[in-house]
């Protein structure tokens, strides 16, 4: 982690406080082009805005000027506080803008916000991280943290799944990944033509071949909620501990600091008390059809 | 394909049999064919007999379906310890999908006829059979709808 960085991205107030709505400009130093409607941002403190520690797991709120904000995970390198990257979907208006924003554009950041991945408690723990879609980015830094002090952990395991191979983000970053010997990291697509050679099948089809310890492993799982149900479920049947498993929630947040209420989980607000949460806390709620 | 030069494999270590009535396997087993695919060629084509239980132990193949002027669709993948197809245990007997090596795979077949015969003639251990057969094809009706519901795109 930075030391010389701020604890928020927020502008101070008059009295110095931290002002948690007014968003700190980035200015948009590369974007690189994932697949045709997703795109990674590196942005940087731009006009006095100072850079600031996070947490993997955590997100920031994105402000396109003049059009909106969005909360987007943070899916850069901890340690690399100065330079903040941000993995975008195009979903309505304000992702769009994100999406399109060119080097040179200045976009505003409030953040960080909520609870993050349990790395620390991962250390001297099989870990098993599955991924699916756009989860991917909020689990990179994970990854990261790992692969930097790879022996404080024992096996790590891997799993990402997408609806085709043009839809997989960080494909260079992936064939590194998978080329390594002190990791294992299986790809898999919902659907693929003869070009491809790689599995065919949801995620929690390659967790047989997932290799861990479950009464001593750290899962955490990001992606559709509906995946996470079932690769916790699989998870569960094979011996890891619900307490053990980590998921990632995501909800319509507006305000990001608890007020609001729209991304209210059961008794839970996604953006204070989670987006990480125990799998053992919210399981309750996974099966609830309105919550 | 070419019968396999390898290592003669062991019925009872495949998953699918794992920890099942060792004189049962063993009947199996003598009825067993071992064989080697190269990638890319067919271990099973669309519409022919379905002839053979067939087991894979090394490898990687594509269930794939083929509908004229459409490009070729992979459904899902199978690799080592996974079970190719149960068209060969219900009339008419017939393939309903391609299989095709996309790794050099070697498997174990067993004879169909004498598969069915001997689940009739051992109905306990022929019920055994069905319960790990029956979660294997509902596994695959779950995930395929899992996979018809897009969630990646959304």
């Amino acid at each position: 982690m930075a030391t010389n960085s701020a604890s928020s991205a927020a502008a101070p107030t008059a009295s110095g406080v931290p002002d948690p709505w007014a968003p700190a400009p980035f200015v948009v130093r590369a974007r690189r082009q994932e697949t045709s409607d997703i795109a990674t941002l590196e942005l940087s403190p731009a006009r006095g805005a100072a850079p600031f520690a996070f947490r993997p797991g955590q997100f920031n709120m994105l402000y396109a000027f003049g059009i909106g904000e969005a909360a987007i995970s943070i899916s850069g390198d901890d340690t690399q506080s100065e330079r903040l990257v941000h993995t975008v979907r195009i979903a309505g208006r304000v992702s769009r803008a994100l999406y399109d924003a060119a080097p040179g554009t200045v976009l505003g950041v409030r953040g960080p916000y909520g609870r993050g991945w349990p790395v620390a408690e991962a250390e001297g723990h099989d870990v098993v991280l599955v991924a699916g879609g756009l989860g991917l980015p909020p689990l990179r830094p994970v990854l990261y943290r790992i692969l930097a002090d790879r022996a404080k952990f024992d096996r790590v395991e891997v799993i990402y799944g997408s609806r085709t191979p043009p839809d997989l983000v960080y494909y260079d970053e992936i064939q590194r990944w998978r080329a390594r010997t002190d990791l294992r990291f299986q790809t898999t697509v919902d659907k693929a033509g003869r070009e491809w050679y790689g599995d065919v099948g949801v995620v929690t089809t390659r967790l047989p071949d997932a290799r861990f310890e479950p009464s001593r492993t750290i899962a955490m799982l990001c992606g559709p909620e509906i995946m996470m149900r079932l690769t916790a479920e699989a998870l569960e049947a094979r011996g890891v501990s619900p307490d053990a498993i980590w998921v990632s929630m995501e909800r319509n947040m507006k305000c990001a600091v608890g007020l609001c209420g729209h991304c209210q989980f059961g008794p839970a607000f996604v953006c204070r008390n989670g987006p990480v949460f125990r799998y053992s806390e919210i399981r309750p709620f996974l099966a609830v059809r309105e919550v | 394909m070419s019968e396999s030069p390898g290592p003669k494999l062991l019925l009872a270590e495949h998953r699918f049999f794992r920890g099942m009535d060792t004189a049962f396997v063993a009947g199996l087993q003598r009825h067993s064919y071992q064989r080697t695919y190269e990638p890319g060629t067919l271990l099973v084509r669309e519409g022919d007999v379905a002839d053979e239980f067939l087991l894979i132990f090394e490898g990687k193949v594509a269930l794939e379906i083929v509908v004229p002027d459409r490009p070729r669709t992979t459904i899902q993948t199978l690799g080592p310890g996974d079970v190719i197809g149960w068209s060969w245990l219900f009339p008419p007997h017939r393939w309903r999908i391609d299989v095709r090596a996309l790794k050099p795979t070697t498997t174990l077949g067993l004879a169909a006829g004498h598969l069915r015969k001997i689940l009739d003639e051992h109905p306990a251990e022929g019920y055994r059979f069905l319960l790990r057969l029956l979660p294997v094809i509902a596994t695959r009706l779950e995930n395929t709808r899992l996979q018809l519901l897009d969630l990646h795109g959304y």
